[in-house]
């Protein structure tokens, strides 16, 4: 199950409470070439909302917002190091891997019909 | 924010869009920010060639028997020695030293000068000339409305101009000009840009711009955006006004004392007190810096001195595209200016050490 905010964060839920944490294919084009991606350590908690690390491209720095309670299991070594590939593809170049506090948070985030029209919105 | 209305368009806006570009207001226009993406576009200028729409750019003509006198009353440059066919680089001044704008002169002829303003600032420019004009005997004509601007950068640009254009461009050297034809129409064609590299300017009527550039897209020359405009401009070291240069911002601080002629007849409005900083050393000074931690340094983010105390602050910084590092320029205390000098950048909740350098990152490749 892939959820959304609108701030363009995915989570990508791989099991009961265990997610993959990113920015989604259209963020990373409306950003174009990402240069650097900035990410907490293991074991830092972060409520719904919060800021836990930026991604910067050439044109500009955004915020990366925690979809939900959670708890950083790891950060993407790889991505940290060629954070290019998340132009490539974003939901395999996922930035964090984090622990879901409360499931139940996952209810309150956008689907993919959802976010896709949101996104033809910005337009 | 400006009122979307006022937004002003160029004549090439909707080959812009025709080009799918990705447009946003800067000096009050709606411009392309990237047509592809800036890093493509960055290198088919250093590389090969790339076009830029710069109609924006504002012109203000100066001309009468007393054109030199005028020009040289509110220019920190002098245009007594240099020849018709000859452009000057430099600024108007407050009375305080703060910069109203940088500014390219051509000399068009002996009492005929042609003045290239930054479009976020036309207005204010333009009434300040007026008002000093005033006691002069000259004309002043705003034609920025009517005036259409292409810039061709890079090492091909050369040949795109003889070939593509049919604009023989062997004799003009660095910041010369000339006048010449083209479909019966008076361009002015000079050995100028903003991206370090060589290049060439382009002043048309609005017609023979959309022609012009038309020809260079069915050519396959690259079109560049603004982004990469300002990722190029900052890698040689050039400033930008709003971000190294503004009203409460001097010349001087900015490093740019060599386009300052305080001896020259006359001086210039804002000349004793940039005269003053020159000969004291100002007390803030924009320097190079190069970040040897992970992160972008932005605009508006503070630089510290190794203990953590503010000492300044960024004016421009990107992941530099050319030389794939970190790097950014700075308005700081000019205490901490030194080349080699250990400070550090506040990039959000983290401090990220840098060390001062030359901000000129990126040497020029221009034809002197």
């Amino acid at each position: 199950m892939i959820k959304y905010l609108p701030t363009h964060e995915y989570i990508n839920v791989v099991d009961n409470d265990t997610a993959l944490v990113g920015v989604s294919a259209y963020a990373a084009r409306q950003l174009g070439n990402v240069v650097y991606v900035e990410a907490p350590e293991a074991d830092e908690e972060f409520s719904a909302g919060e800021a836990f690390g930026a991604i910067e491209s050439v044109k500009a720095a955004s915020d990366l917002f925690a979809p939900l309670d959670m708890v950083i299991i790891e950060a993407n070594d790889q991505v940290l190091d060629n954070s290019r590939l998340i132009n490539e593809d974003a939901l395999a170049n996922w930035i964090v891997k984090v622990k879901i506090l409360d499931p139940s948070q996952l209810d309150s985030l956008m689907d993919q019909d959802t976010y896709d029209a949101h996104c033809a919105a910005e337009h | 924010m400006e009122n979307p209305h006022n937004i002003k368009k160029t004549c090439l806006n909707d080959q812009h869009r025709l080009l799918g570009a990705k447009m946003v207001e800067f000096g009050g226009f709606d411009m392309p920010i990237e047509y592809s993406d800036i890093v493509s576009e960055h290198n088919a200028v250093r590389t090969s060639a790339g076009v830029f729409d710069v109609s924006h750019m504002g012109e203000v003509r100066v001309s009468g028997p007393q054109a030199i006198e005028m020009v040289n009353h509110i220019f920190t440059n002098d245009v007594t020695p240099i020849a018709n066919g000859q452009i000057v680089y430099g600024m108007m001044l407050h009375p305080d030293g703060g910069t109203i704008d940088d500014l390219l002169v051509y000399r068009l002829a002996d009492h005929d000068f042609l003045l290239v303003i930054n479009a976020a600032n036309i207005d204010k420019d333009v009434a300040h000339i007026l008002s000093q004009a005033k006691p002069y005997n000259v004309s002043v004509e705003h034609l920025s409305d009517s005036c259409g601007e292409l810039a061709l950068q890079g090492p091909d640009s050369p040949r795109i101009m003889k070939d593509v254009l049919s604009l023989d461009v062997d004799d003009l050297t660095f910041y010369t000009f000339k006048i010449t034809h083209l479909d019966g129409q008076q361009v002015i064609v000079s050995r100028t840009g903003y991206t370090g590299e060589d290049g060439f300017e382009i002043y048309a009527s609005h017609e023979l711009t959309v022609k012009l550039w038309q020809q260079l897209m069915a050519a396959g020359v690259t079109p560049c955006g603004l982004g990469c405009r300002d990722t190029l401009r900052f890698e040689a070291g050039l400033p930008l006004y709003g971000d190294e240069l503004t009203d409460t911002i001097s010349p001087v601080e900015a490093g740019l004392s060599m386009f300052l002629k305080p001896d020259k007849e006359g001086g210039f409005i804002g000349r004793d007190a940039v005269a003053t900083q020159k000969a004291n050393g100002p007390k803030r000074r924009v320097v190079g810096l190069e970040l040897q931690g992970p992160g972008i340094a932005r605009h508006g983010y503070q630089v510290l001195d190794d203990q953590g105390m503010t000492i300044g602050e960024i004016t421009t910084g990107y992941h530099s595209i050319t030389l794939d590092k970190s790097i950014a320029m700075a308005l700081i205390d000019s205490r901490y200016a030194a080349q080699g000098t250990q400070l550090l950048i506040q990039i959000r909740r983290r401090t990220v050490p840098a060390i001062v350098v030359k901000k000129r990152f990126y040497t020029p490749n221009y034809k002197k």
